[in-house]
């Protein structure tokens, strides 16, 4: 067994150190009822190859993104991450080791977790970033746990254009922490709608830009309107590339800001790994969920990092901790750190300028389309559509010609009333041909 | 002196230099270890390590939105990025390096082969919206390791979408919260051990139950007595890690359960310890209703500095109707991912995350799970608990192991053995790393004083075993013999020495400014 260093020699010698005469000596407080000395009902081991061969079949069974025209996207999106960012992933010191509970040993992780928090705040326009969350939905989960927490109040309103998975995580959570959450019916351009739905017991307004149909909001009126009324807005973004042009949440008065950074060093993975990035306003540190990383002094007065107020965490405060959260996402915050390095400022901007002309270029391309009705009018990278048919049964038919055209509403919500609505979103992975292929297929469809 | 084949010495000039004595470098590097600045402090932020084509339209239609202001971000060149990042993690220690013994933490070896799995385009770059047609090699897998996990666990059905242990826990939680509310008997109280992971309490409280502690026994184990005096009809859940914190099987866990589920209440298993059992007991034949995995210690998926973890959810049958959503079924030959329920099976408590849970994670793990086999995870659990009993018979002679008897996976010893010398758990912790190894787990659980929890794992040699009993003996020793500075003031060899975390606390700094970075260097 090529995992498993012990031979039976080294079992044997073992068991005469501890003094057992078998390994069964050392299972005795297992109940009898529960002890088995047979394997379990599965295959028995194999060889590398073997593997290799069974898993191999299983992923050519997928349509990989990558075999043609593609323009999925609702809150997973494929970009291209440069090969250096998967090779440092890979190192062993990176890969192999735990959270940094002891800083001496552990300075590379923290050292590039106090550069992943300054560059997501840097990028939400916010104080303060954690060392990440597991995605961004069960980041904006948490941030609607965590208003709650700073305004002492019960409820929370969710925009229409929140994604429909989203909304659902944070109904899920709220509900058992007994706080109400009020979503609005989806709506393409209509984040300001929040704004009616605050009381007095209202905690929080939360709005996504781009929201699920592609819809850039300039949030700046709302931010002063809820925070007029003592209500924190909190702002969630998908698709962080958009970042790179759009104004920051920071800048347009965000109280908190939750975003996926799956699009910056991290592959589609059919929905996970992922990274949620949250940041804050400095006030709110320690209300904040998460690990944090600080900077300070070693013994001689060299600068090195720890991570710190951990008095909001489990492991010390147990059941009054801020969350139950344990992990964070640390490979996928290196990935993302190593790939935003690469980019840097210039290449950020540049990125996201070349994702919104294609998308552009998208746009008009299904403008030449008959039947298909734009929806969105300012977007980023993402657009919505109507289609004189059922969404979801034509993005089946296109995939069986080699497109996978997009997302349709109803598959996030099916009982939203808008089964002719289609999310379409193109990158810098998309070509012009790709356009080509899809507005060619669209029009033999209907 | 002897010489090798190109007439160099292959020893040495010994000269006599005490540790005190040795001349600082003149430009601060140390061999190997280089120092490093942050991103942000180096020259010129211009820089790019991507060639991107010149965008062929501006963004004029979005008008004010546009960001004008400098976001702040510097920028590298591929060899300077690669530089910066792999010397940064030359000061990591990791598994592929030495023993890391974290007791329950089970880092093990990380199988390179699962990487590459994880990596085909089949698995990697698949979007999680795909039409389902598309996507039935990766609906197969789930269906596969959920298949596996179950008949590891014997139990009826599994949540897949937590995205790690704690997120498992709420999962748990929320589905026992689900059965009690649909039968219109909402409870109160959720009993916990006080030997409990941190996340225990914190999750139950988290989903609004009041926790309370359950006492534990001389021997380590749940106190039975009082676990029966504090049940009652308001009584929501027990929490109990088995095998425990301390390592140790729950000798009394049926009747646990049969206590628990006479009083209505239903069973959560920590599953953080399974390793020690894989293969060898199933906890559905313990009367466990509920259990989470972490596929990234017992199935070997990198615990990479901290996360992405994994933690799916076995469940008993009275708990499966309210499993969240989205989860696989096979109808006929095809998979189906049903991501909404209607009609009867409203049961389901909702939903966790946005997409399907950590896949790249399953690949891992079932690549992991098929190069074991049924036949090698029995042996898993089995040098797992050899191991780390080797390592409690080596030692209990010189240090004090907190329970009498055989172990599981996990070596607990107190810190009765230092009484004396004025060393405490953590000045020999630190010692540890001068010596090369991670520090185990300590000052948990809670209920030993000065606790050290040592989990070897089943990928440990008996060389490096020996080796590691070998080099905590010695130091031991110096304990024992009065050698206090060895131990207070390390480490001496670590990129850093102690590192003042009060500071960090009292004083914030979570980001770089740059107003604050002429300040830190002179520091």
């Amino acid at each position: 067994m090529r995992y498993l260093p012990l031979s039976p020699s080294d079992r044997s010698a073992m068991l005469g150190v501890i003094g057992a005469a078998t390994i069964d000596d050392l299972f005795v407080d297992v109940p009898v009822a529960a002890r088995r000395d047979q394997p379990v009902d599965l295959p028995f081991h194999q060889g590398e190859l073997e593997v290799e061969r069974a898993l191999s079949a299983m992923a050519g069974h997928n349509r990989t993104a990558g075999q043609g025209p593609f323009f999925c996207g609702a809150g997973a999106y494929r970009h291209h991450v440069p090969a250096t960012v998967d090779h440092i992933i890979q190192r062993s010191e990176f890969l192999t080791s735990y959270t940094p509970y002891q800083p001496e040993i552990a300075q590379g992780t923290l050292q590039y977790l106090f550069e992943f928090q300054t560059q997501v705040a840097a990028l939400t326009g916010m104080d303060v970033a954690n060392a990440s969350m597991y995605d961004g939905s069960t980041a904006t989960a948490e941030a609607v746990m965590m208003a709650a927490r700073v305004t002492r109040r019960g409820k929370a309103v969710l925009s229409g254009g929140l994604h429909p998975h989203y909304a659902r995580t944070a109904e899920t959570l709220a509900k058992v922490a007994g706080v109400q959450v009020q979503r609005l019916d989806a709506a393409i351009d209509g984040e300001a709608a929040v704004l009616e739905a605050i009381d007095d017991d209202t905690a929080c307004v939360v709005v996504q830009t781009p929201n699920l149909f592609g819809t850039v909001t300039d949030v700046t009126a709302i931010a002063a309107a809820a925070q007029a009324k003592g209500v924190l807005l909190i702002v969630v973004v998908t698709e962080v590339v958009s970042l790179g042009l759009l104004k920051s949440p920071g800048e347009m008065g965000a109280d908190i800001v939750v975003a996926e950074g799956q699009s910056i060093g991290n592959a589609l993975n059919f929905g996970g790994p992922y990274v949620g990035l949250f940041a804050a306003r400095e006030k709110y540190v320690r209300q904040m969920p998460g690990r944090l990383c600080g900077e300070t002094v070693d013994a001689d007065g060299r600068r090195g990092f720890v991570l710190t107020l951990s008095t909001r965490e489990q492991h010390i405060r147990r059941d009054k901790a801020t969350s139950n959260i344990c992990t964070n996402s640390g490979l996928c915050a290196l990935a993302f750190t190593i790939h935003m390095s690469l980019l840097g400022e210039v290449g950020l901007r540049k990125l996201a300028m070349i994702n919104h002309a294609k998308a552009r270029d998208l746009r008009d391309g299904l403008m030449g389309v008959p039947g298909v009705e734009i929806l969105t009018e300012r977007f980023f990278n993402e657009i919505a559509i109507r289609v004189p048919t059922n969404a979801a049964a034509l993005v089946e038919t296109l995939a069986g010609q080699g497109i996978l055209a997009g997302v349709p509403v109803s598959r996030l919500s099916p009982k939203g009333g808008m089964d002719d609505v289609l999310l379409l979103c193109a990158t810098e992975t998309t070509t012009s041909s790709d356009i080509a292929a899809l507005v060619a297929a669209l029009k033999g469809a209907f | 002196m002897s010489m090798n084949s190109v007439g160099r010495p292959t020893r040495p000039t010994l000269v006599a230099t005490l540790p005190g004595a040795i001349p600082a470098t003149l430009g601060g590097g140390r061999g190997l270890l280089q120092d490093e600045a942050l991103i942000f402090e180096r020259e010129g932020w211009d820089s790019s390590g991507v060639d991107l084509p010149e965008p062929s339209q501006d963004a004029s239609d979005l008008g004010d939105m546009v960001r004008r202001a400098p976001i702040g971000l510097p920028g590298l060149s591929e060899p300077e990025a690669m530089r910066h990042y792999v010397r940064l993690s030359q000061k990591n220690h990791a598994i592929d390096l030495a023993l890391y013994p974290l007791g329950s933490c089970t880092m093990k070896h990380n199988p390179r082969l699962n990487e590459k799995m994880a990596r085909l385009p089949g698995f990697a770059d698949v979007h999680p919206l795909q039409p389902q047609s598309s996507v039935q090699g990766a609906l197969e897998l789930m269906d596969q390791l959920a298949h596996w996990l179950m008949t590891l666990t014997g139990m009826s059905a599994v949540a897949m979408s937590p995205k790690a242990g704690a997120h498992g826990e709420l999962c748990g939680l929320l589905a026992i919260r689900a059965a009690h509310e649909a039968r219109g008997d909402a409870r109160k109280r959720v009993l916990v051990p006080t030997s409990a992971h941190g996340t225990n309490p914190a999750t139950a409280a988290f989903v609004g139950y009041e926790v309370e502690e359950i006492a534990q026994t001389a021997d380590g184990r749940v106190d039975i007595a009082d676990l029966a005096a504090k049940l009652g009809p308001d009584v929501a859940a027990i929490m109990v890690t088995n095998p425990n914190t301390c390592g140790l099987f729950e000798r009394d866990v049926i009747q646990i359960a049969e206590l628990v589920h006479a009083a209505g209440a239903y069973f959560y298993c920590d599953g953080a310890n399974f390793n020690a059992i894989v293969g060898r007991v199933r906890p559905g034949d313990l009367g466990v209703d509920a259990m989470h995995i972490n596929l990234h210690k017992t199935f070997s998926t990198p615990h990479g500095g901290g996360g992405p973890g994994s933690g799916p959810v076995v469940l008993s049958a009275a708990l499966a109707p309210f499993a969240p959503t989205p989860f696989v079924v096979k109808r006929g030959e095809a998979y189906e991912l049903v991501e909404y329920r209607e009609g009867e099976a409203v049961q389901a408590f909702g939903r966790l995350c946005a997409f399907h849970g950590q896949m790249g994670m399953y690949v891992r793990a079932l690549s992991y799970m098929l190069s074991h086999g049924a036949d090698g995870l029995k042996q898993v659990a089995e040098d797992a608990v050899l191991n780390a009993n080797y390592i409690k018979a080596r030692l209990s002679g010189v240090m004090s192991a907190a329970f009498e008897g055989p172990c599981m996976h996990e070596a607990l010893f107190d810190d009765h053995w230092l009484e004396g010398t004025g060393i405490t758990t953590l000045d020999f912790a630190k010692a540890m790393i001068d010596e090369g190894f991670h520090p185990m787990t300590m000052y948990f659980p809670l209920v030993v004083h000065g606790a050290m929890l040592i989990e070897p794992t089943e990928t440990e040699s008996k060389a490096e075993l020996d080796r590691f009993c070998d080099v905590l003996l010695l130091l031991a020793e110096a304990a024992k013999a009065g050698d206090v500075e060895r131990f207070k003031g390390a480490p001496f060899h670590a990129p850093l020495r102690r590192l003042d975390e009060t500071l960090a606390a009292r004083r914030p700094r979570l980001r770089w400014r740059p107003e604050l970075s002429t300040d830190v260097a002179a520091e």
